[in-house]
């Protein structure tokens, strides 16, 4: 479902991917873990075709994201690291210009966006403005909306960031769901190793640009003779602080911070 | 097209709704309208220009476009990282179809925004020469608004953080307005300061508005037209051009 050969992405000197390559099975949820700066955001990315790679290749469903940008975008949903919902807006709202975004016909469209919101516990708030909802609400929404096309993929990066545990739980208990039901393919990063343990099917551990591991959650643990994935994570990654410098998204993300509160 | 509708209507929702945000983009136009308006008025009567809130008031609604339409524009930058607008770059629909509903839908509501500050003008004491003028003076607006709609998407498209606002308030924005021909006319003024307001692509718009709601032009209709058209293709393309080689 998804494949990628050799892929590198360069910014002026830095290399934030350096060569990698991987497959990801359909109806597979797939976890790429991590630590900051370790390039994840940047594939998914590429993958979106939000980033042109510097060189390298990628299939999506058989499409490639550089030379067929918009057949792959119709393949797909995404849940970005930072909100992307219109919060002036209803949820449903949002759900029906996603809708229309991505043509689909007016009359599935509506009885879609029911089946979503009902499945999400949101049907009972469609008619809320984004702006009252909580955290966890909003991700659940923007999941939500990412799936409303009927994607074959979904990419999920970081979704559970600053979410309480009940929210998360329940996130992942949904993704589990739908993987289970629907067959979509699952593409996520995360932070949490008891998050990708608990769900995802494969692992690959990424760090400064490449892969250095990947495999199933006990494999891994295997290959590195750890107690834990966390342990595992530690052994392949280092315990080394990574020192991000602050780019420009960091920075307005300091600020919507502040404006929020 | 249903795309770019939906879009368009997107933004006048979203504008709509915000009333506080409306009623404190009122506040500054109706400082400069009654603060100069009646603050320099003796002085412009003595030396015969006439009422100078008549002359004000349509370089206030231009004003209030200028404002509303580069804004919308700029925000885009905070869209795109925080907003609806990720949401956008990733669906099936060619870029240039989103610029123009965002664009178009900016235009729009820094017209609407226009007519409002009209309205306030006609209340504090502003009487147009004609009715029959008006529709004219709309026209104008939509073409004021489409010019900075397109500059602003231009702009923030390419600005990569918040700091870069600044310096495009203090050195764009602000120098647009001043030299519009908003607050002064602009016979008799010295050479260097006559071409800086003939580069300035408000003074066309604050001229037509003039000309469509007192009857008093300095470069004439068809010019204020023909110019706002052409500034506001080029900004057009410009800003969708800048828009399509966004990168996240």
């Amino acid at each position: 479902m998804i494949h990628v050969e050799n892929l590198v992405k360069t910014f002026g000197e830095v290399k934030a991917v350096d060569g990698i390559s991987f497959d990801v099975a359909p109806g597979e949820i797939f976890a790429f873990l991590g630590p900051n700066g370790a390039g994840k955001t940047t594939t998914i990315q590429m993958l979106t075709t939000l980033q042109r790679p510097t060189s390298g290749s990628m299939k999506l469903d058989g499409l490639d994201p550089v030379t067929q940008p918009l057949q792959a975008r119709s393949r797909f949903g995404i849940v970005f690291q930072d909100p992307s919902l219109d919060v002036e807006l209803t949820a449903y709202e949002n759900m029906d210009l996603h809708g229309a975004l991505y043509h689909v016909p007016r009359k599935v469209r509506g009885e879609r966006i029911q089946t979503l919101l009902t499945l999400f516990e949101l049907w009972d708030r469609r008619a809320s403005f984004v702006k009252t909802f909580s955290g966890g609400m909003k991700r659940r929404l923007e999941i939500a909306r990412g799936l409303l096309h009927t994607p074959r993929i979904l990419f999920l990066d970081e979704p559970t960031l600053g979410l309480d545990p009940q929210s998360r739980n329940q996130l992942w208990t949904h993704v589990k769901h739908l993987n289970e039901t629907e067959g979509v393919t699952v593409f996520l990063t995360t932070h949490y190793m008891d998050e990708a343990e608990r769900t995802a099917h494969r692992i690959a551990i990424i760090d400064h640009g490449h892969i250095v591991a990947q495999g199933t959650a006990p494999s891994l643990k295997q290959q590195t003779g750890a107690e834990s994935l966390e342990g595992a994570f530690l052994a392949l990654t280092g315990s080394t602080i990574r020192d991000e410098r602050a780019d420009a998204a960091d920075q307005m993300r300091q600020m919507a911070r502040m404006w929020r509160r | 097209m249903t795309v770019v509708y939906y879009l368009w209507l997107r933004e006048v929702k979203r504008y709509l709704r915000s009333r506080p945000q409306i009623i404190g983009s009122i506040a500054q136009p109706l400082l400069y309208l009654l603060v100069l308006g009646f603050g320099l008025g003796p002085v412009f009567a003595q030396s015969g220009q006439g009422s100078y809130l008549q002359f004000i008031a349509p370089g206030v609604v231009g004003m209030a476009i200028l404002f509303t339409s580069i804004f919308s524009g700029i925000g885009l930058l905070w869209d795109r990282q925080f907003g609806f607008l990720k949401e956008t770059l990733v669906a099936p629909v060619p870029r240039l179809q989103i610029m123009l509903g965002r664009t178009l839908g900016g235009a729009t509501v820094a017209s609407i925004q226009g007519t409002l500050i009209l309205i306030v003008c006609m209340i504090a004491g502003f009487r147009p020469y004609s009715i029959a003028a008006v529709p004219l003076a709309f026209v104008f607006m939509l073409l004021v608004g489409l010019v900075f709609a397109g500059l602003g998407t231009a702009i923030g498209s390419t600005l990569k953080d918040m700091q870069g606002f600044q310096l495009i308030m203090n050195f764009l924005v602000m120098p647009i307005f001043f030299l519009s021909g908003a607050l002064f006319p602009l016979n008799n003024l010295p050479t260097a300061l006559t071409l800086a307001t003939r580069a300035d692509p408000l003074s066309y718009g604050i001229d037509g508005l003039r000309g469509a709601l007192i009857g008093l032009t300095q470069f004439g209709m068809i010019m204020n037209l023909s110019v706002l058209v052409v500034v506001a293709s080029g900004f057009l393309v410009l800003g969708a051009w800048a828009f399509s080689r966004i990168q996240i």
